[in-house]
C-alpha cells in the first residue's frame, strides 16, 4: 500500500540497491501436467534508479530441493551455466500507477535477449530500524522457457509431458535507498 | 586435443568398435584419438561400495577428464543401452555436482546389424549423458547393416564420421578458450 496521498505515477527518486536476505527470485512451473514445481535462485543483485530497473542472478546458485535435478538443471539441457552463468534483465520502460507497476524490458537467459512485459506492484518507502529507507517492489511475468533454449522435456506414458514450457518468474524485493556520496 | 572412444560392447569383432577406429581416419591436424577399453572391469555400480577405490573406476574418470571430448559407439541390446556401458556411465556421473562428465562435449554413434542401427540406444545414450550434465552435441549417427558397412567404408559414412569429429572439435575448442 502506497504512503502517498496522490497515486504515484514514478518509482521514487534515488538509487535503491537490493537487500538479499529479504529478498526472493523464484520460479515455478508445471510439473507432470498437474502440479506446480518450485524453485529459486540464492544469489542475485538488483538496482532500481533512475535508468530504471536492472537485475542479475547468477545461474549457478539455483535452487531446488533435490540435488541432482540442481546438477540437471546447471547442465546444458536446461540452464547451461557453464557457458551462460547469469542471466539478466533490464528494463526499457516502467508505467506507474499508484502502487501497480507494468515493466517492459528484455530477458537475457541462456544467451537469448527477448522482450518480456512484466506486471507488479511497489510498495513503500519506509524508514527501518536504521534509518534506513526501504522500497518493496514485487514483479512477476511469465516466459516461454523453449524460446531461451531450456529445450528439455520427457513424454508422459499416457500424453503431456514432465515439464511444461510456461514458467513463471516471481521477484519479491526489499530495496535499500544508497545514501549519497 | 584428445578425443576419448568407448565403445558399449565387449565383445572381440565389435562393429561398434571397428565404427570408432574410423574416427582415427577423419582426425583433424592437431587432434588425437584414444580408445577407452576398460569396460569389462568396471564393478556392478553400489552406492554402499562407492566410496572403496576402484581402479577400473579411476581409470575412466581420468581417461574422461584427460580428454577433450568423448565419441561413444553404442550397440542396442533389447531396444536399449548395454548394461554394461549404461554401469559405465552411472559410475562417471558421480559426484553429480562435479562429474568428469559434466560440461564435456560428448557425440553418440552407433553400429548394428540390423536396418536402424540401434536409434533407440543411441536417444537413450544421449539422453542419459544430458542428465548427467555432458555437452551432447548434435551430430551423430545410427549405423545400420554395419558389418557390410564397415567392410569397405564409403565416403557417405566417413563423411557422417568426420561431421562427429568435427563438431566435437569445435565444442571442445570453445570450452577451452571460455575457461
Amino acid at each position: 500500500m502506497s504512503t502517498l496521498s496522490e497515486p504515484r505515477t514514478a518509482l521514487p527518486t534515488g538509487t535503491w540497491q537490493i537487500d538479499p536476505v529479504h529478498s526472493t527470485i523464484e520460479f515455478s512451473v508445471k510439473h507432470m501436467v498437474v502440479a506446480n514445481f518450485r524453485g529459486g535462485f540464492d544469489a542475485f543483485d538488483v538496482t532500481v534508479d533512475e535508468a530504471g530497473i536492472r537485475g542479475t542472478v547468477e545461474v549457478a546458485s539455483v535452487r531446488v530441493s533435490e540435488p541432482n535435478l540442481t546438477g540437471h538443471l546447471l547442465a546444458p539441457d536446461f540452464f547451461d551455466a557453464e557457458r551462460h552463468p547469469q542471466l539478466s534483465f533490464s528494463s526499457a520502460a516502467i508505467t506507474v500507477s499508484g502502487d501497480e507497476l507494468i515493466v517492459d524490458g528484455e530477458l537475457t537467459l541462456k544467451g537469448v535477449t527477448k522482450s518480456v512485459a512484466i506486471k507488479g506492484t511497489v510498495s513503500g518507502p519506509v524508514t527501518s530500524f536504521d534509518g534506513s529507507s526501504r522500497l518493496g517492489v514485487e514483479l512477476e511475468t511469465i516466459i516461454d522457457r523453449t524460446a531461451y533454449g531450456l529445450d528439455w522435456n520427457a513424454p508422459l506414458p499416457t500424453g503431456g509431458f514432465a515439464v511444461g514450457n510456461d514458467v513463471k518468474l516471481h521477484a519479491e524485493l526489499e530495496l535499500v535507498l544508497a545514501e549519497e556520496a | 586435443m584428445e578425443i576419448l572412444g568407448i565403445a558399449g560392447s565387449l565383445r572381440s569383432g565389435s562393429v561398434n568398435a571397428q565404427l570408432l577406429q574410423l574416427a582415427a581416419l577423419t582426425l583433424p591436424g592437431g587432434v588425437e584419438f584414444a580408445v577407452w577399453e576398460g569396460l569389462d572391469e568396471i564393478p556392478p555400480f553400489d552406492e554402499d561400495t562407492e566410496e572403496i577405490p576402484s581402479v577400473a573406476v579411476a581409470g575412466l574418470r581420468s581417461a574422461v577428464a584427460g580428454a577433450d571430448a568423448v565419441l561413444i559407439a553404442t550397440p542396442e541390446y533389447n531396444g536399449s543401452i548395454p548394461g554394461t556401458l549404461k554401469n559405465a556411465l552411472d559410475w562417471g556421473s558421480r559426484p553429480g555436482a562435479t562429474n568428469v562428465f559434466r560440461g564435456k562435449p560428448v557425440a553418440v554413434i552407433g553400429a548394428s546389424p540390423g536396418a536402424f542401427g540401434g536409434v533407440w540406444a543411441h536417444e537413450e545414450t544421449r539422453k542419459i549423458l544430458g542428465i548427467m550434465g555432458a555437452r551432447v552435441v548434435g551430430a551423430g549417427f545410427s549405423l545400420g547393416k554395419a558389418p557390410d558397412r564397415l567392410a569397405a567404408p564409403d565416403n557417405e559414412l566417413l563423411g557422417q564420421m568426420r561431421e562427429v569429429v568435427e563438431t566435437l572439435v569445435s565444442e571442445a575448442t570453445a570450452r577451452t578458450q571460455a575457461a
